[in-house]
């Protein structure tokens, strides 16, 4: 071990690094991206972060489909005669060295003429000239230094681009009015007597009543048409008391300024609105390169080659393919269909659906599951059923996709504010009564003042405020949440369940050797046989044992599906499945590999996922407070081990297909639980859907995980119980600042109630008690956030 | 006297001038992705200029 590590993508070099121009670099891929970038010019790619380079994958993705052209069109952003625009979704883009070389493209490919990186999408936009490059060659080209393009089913239909940019709008209108009104109404807060300054006081309020036109119609109509349709299916939400607070303060300062001839309240109502909508956006922000949408289009390819009759290959669409079509799936490509394996030796890696990371073998005739990578040569298949009617596409006609997920839980604003418009009304109906029978002049005033400062807008705040604020101090711990209502959803959970394959396991294959020991030297002849094999169990087992030496093999022979065997220092030696060295199967339905030496059984080695380290700390923190469950595909294989080492309440459920997931998070919630469901492969998408949040577990977020309330990353495993605690202290504060928004309500009813509420009072209660609910829970999450 | 309309109708007409400017940066997609550019801004532009060099000599 030199312990160098290399210079395009920091990896640790292995024994011999090759180097080259004083660098050192783990293998031939990553010298050759360092070479094409020195040719161009562009070392400045490695200036700007250290090892910012990704180790090419040996096996070359086949990007022939896109010489299609029919699939090339369906693609595009944008095409002319000359040029073509396109986006790309690069997963490897990572850190401004990417956007460098990516924005620099033009120089590897001149035909390029423009690249543009949006950084937090990790999307990569290329105008170039199709007449000089084919899209093929481009994305071959990005393939070719590291940053190949994620091109799945779903690019298929391009979504039409629109980007919500009104929010923004309707902010900045309100924060300008905001500004200008108070700067014009500088002369009614000093009460100045001048005889100028009161000689333009209309012209003021008459600029002021202008400006806060486009705010009342133009930025708080969103809350308008809220009130609107809650009204109408009779739900006091906590948009009517904003609206009504925003009509009462624009209607009577309207017939104070014009009838009255007095100042009127439009600072107010204009710093009502900003602070609103600012609270919005707060709460609007998330993670735009993790997407929470996926389906299993998002996993599947595009395009398959299809064998013709007359032995020749073509790309078509998945969804052309039909039932006994014969298809070519190549090493590292994904089984898009249902279908039966007709040459060649399957050899399947089902961690996309289940998790599971270790390869499941298939010889012909067998039945392939779509959803699954085959890992050794390439194979032929027939189609057995076309990709809408698929094992696993079916899940997707489950009416759970078809909706929006409606949780139950009830959001905490909407309950409360249901009361307190009844209670504000009450009031202010009181009052009106009261001050008719002593001074009826008054009634007009008061009940309006009642209905202005009983408008929410610190109440309104400080949901937004805290769940937005959590989200963001998940989103720094590696878990990246889809919305602020999540937070509040996790707060009601009361029940966690856990898929077991790739959730409560790593990717990590564990491999332990049960048997008669053998000696050093049988060992070297065992690795030798191994050395020969490009199995991908044999390569696992391969780096698995820790031999003085690897001896040669004569004879080497590699029986497809079953094992492999040679001769070694003149003796037999043999290595593969119970029927390939003469053991009776066991049944066992774990991967294994039995060896045999001289006919002699030796032993078998056992291939088993890892479980993750802070596993049984991690439930037992869970079974405190609450029901735990484990609900896995699975057979029983490891339900005793499991059993030693979860706490004993924990309810297992095993040999569960996706659809029966699904069923039986909805039974627990017809007993009136609500379910934490926490997940990684497709065969959890439904009970995903169907959980009252749903979590997709990912050893690396920028890999694909099914649709989910949210994404955590797989090294944060340990810090769910601390989450589901933080949420609760969460809810918790925003109830704390509901009291004590109240208490700001009730200093302004006591100022309403009496009549006394000038513009002024108002114009300073209102942003005060904003932004000190708003500095309140900021820092209460902050606090809280710091205790497990 | 009249002095004051001319005051408030210039510093009416730069406020809405800023607001325009704020509304084509909105509209024009500038608050869509608020992270590259500001990377994008401290990279060097010198090397795109010099293509025709083959291979360039060894650095360092």
């Amino acid at each position: 071990m030199t312990g160098e590590s290399c210079f395009h993508c920091g990896n640790p070099c292995d024994s011999n690094p090759i180097r080259y121009n004083d660098k050192f670099f783990c293998c031939q891929g990553c010298k050759v991206v360092y070479d094409i970038l020195q040719d161009n010019d562009l070392t400045t790619y490695y200036e700007l972060s250290s090892s910012p380079g990704k180790r090419p994958d040996t096996a070359q993705t086949n990007f022939n489909y896109l010489d299609n052209k029919e699939i090339f069109e369906k693609l595009l952003d944008f095409q002319d005669e000359s040029t073509s625009i396109i986006t790309l979704y690069i997963p490897h883009i990572h850190c401004s060295s990417c956007i460098w070389v990516l924005e620099n493209l033009h120089q590897l490919a001149p035909a390029v003429s423009a690249t543009q990186v949006n950084f937090p999408k990790k999307e990569l936009q290329v105008t170039f000239r199709h007449n000089e490059l084919s899209l093929r060659a481009l994305v071959e080209l990005l393939a070719r230094i590291g940053y190949e393009p994620y091109i799945s089913l779903d690019d298929e239909q391009k979504k039409p681009v629109s980007i919500n940019r009104t929010l923004w709008l309707k902010m900045g209108v309100a924060g300008f009015a905001f500004g200008n009104i108070m700067m014009l109404s500088f002369p009614e807060y000093f009460e100045s007597d001048e005889y100028w300054l009161n000689q333009y006081t209309p012209l003021f309020r008459m600029l002021i009543f202008l400006t806060s036109l486009p705010v009342v119609f133009y930025a708080a109509n969103d809350y308008i048409i809220s009130a609107y349709k809650g009204l109408r299916k009779s739900i006091l939400n906590i948009d009517v008391p904003i609206v009504l607070g925003i009509f009462v303060l624009f209607f009577k300062s309207t017939y104070e300024v014009f009838i009255k001839n007095e100042p009127g309240y439009f600072d107010s109502l204009a710093g009502f609105v900003f602070f609103l909508l600012l609270g919005r956006i707060f709460q609007q922000r998330t993670y735009q390169f993790l997407s929470f949408e996926r389906d299993y289009k998002s996993y599947f390819p595009l395009a398959v080659t299809r064998i013709l009759d007359n032995e020749q290959e073509e790309s078509v669409l998945i969804k052309e393919l039909k039932k006994n079509d014969r298809i070519l799936i190549r090493h590292q490509e994904l089984i898009p269909v249902d279908a039966v394996l007709s040459k060649g030796v399957g050899l399947i890696d089902y961690s996309f659906v289940t998790g599971e990371s270790i390869p499941v073998s298939k010889m012909i005739g067998d039945k392939v599951y779509a959803g699954g990578k085959q890992v050794g040569g390439a194979v032929e298949l027939v189609v057995v059923k076309t990709v809408s009617q698929s094992y696993l596409s079916q899940l997707w006609n489950n009416d759970v996709f078809k909706k929006d997920k409606v949780s139950d839980i009830k959001n905490l604003t909407d309950a409360i504010s249901k009361r307190f418009t009844m209670i504000v009304l009450a009031i202010a109906f009181l009052a009106g009564i009261f001050w008719y029978f002593k001074d009826s002049t008054m009634v007009a005033t008061v009940v309006t003042s009642v209905l202005i400062v009983a408008c929410p807008c610190a109440l309104a705040l400080s949901a937004p405020f805290a769940l937005g604020n959590m989200l963001r101090i998940y989103g720094r711990r590696k878990m990246y949440l889809k919305s602020a209502e999540v937070v509040e959803n996790l707060a009601h959970i009361d029940t966690v369940i856990f898929d077991k394959t790739g959730t409560l396991t790593t990717q990590e294959t564990e491999i332990y050797y049960e048997g008669k020991p053998m000696t050093p030297a049988e060992l070297n002849g065992v690795k030798g046989l191994l050395h020969s094999s490009n199995h991908p169990l044999s390569r696992m087992l391969y780096t698995y044992l820790d031999t003085s030496k690897v001896d040669s093999i004569d004879e080497f022979e590699e029986v497809l599906g079953s094992g492999l065997q040679g001769r070694w220092k003149g003796v037999n030696i043999r290595l593969g499945s119970a029927s390939f060295v003469g053991v009776e199967p066991t049944g066992s339905l774990k991967t294994q590999l039995y060896v045999a030496i001289n006919n002699q059984v030796k032993g078998c080695y056992t291939f088993q996922s890892e479980y993750r380290k802070n596993l049984k700390d991690t439930f037992n923190a869970l079974a405190k407070n609450y029901r735990i469950g484990v609900l896995s595909g699975d057979n029983e294989g490891s339900l005793g081990y499991l059993k030693t080492i979860l706490p004993k309440e924990t309810a297992f459920v095993f040999n569960q297909k996706p659809e029966d997931k699904l069923n039986y998070i909805k039974e627990l919630q017809e007993k009136g639980l609500k379910v934490l469901m926490i997940g990684d492969g497709l065969n959890d998408a439904g009970a995903l859907a169907q959980s009252d949040v749903g979590f997709a577990m990912a050893e690396n977020v920028n890999v694909f995980s099914p649709a989910s309330d949210g994404i955590i990353d797989a090294e944060s495993f340990q810090k769910i119980p601390a989450m589901l605690n933080q949420a609760k202290r969460t809810l918790r504060i925003v109830k704390i600042s509901f009291v004590l928004s109240l208490a700001y309500n009730l200093i302004g009813m006591g100022f309403a109630l009496t009549g006394n509420l000038s513009p002024i009072v108002s114009a300073i209660l209102m942003p005060l008690s904003s932004i000190s609910i708003v500095i309140f829970v900021t820092l209460a999450t902050y606090w809280i956030a710091r205790k497990p | 006297m009249s002095v004051i309309y001319i005051l408030i109708s210039v510093s009416l007409v730069i406020a809405v001038v800023f607001f325009t400017f704020f509304i084509i940066a909105v509209r024009s997609g500038q608050f869509d992705d608020a992270y590259t550019p500001s990377i994008r801004m401290l990279f060097d532009s010198h090397k795109s200029t010099k293509k025709n060099k083959p291979k360039s000599t060894t650095k360092e």
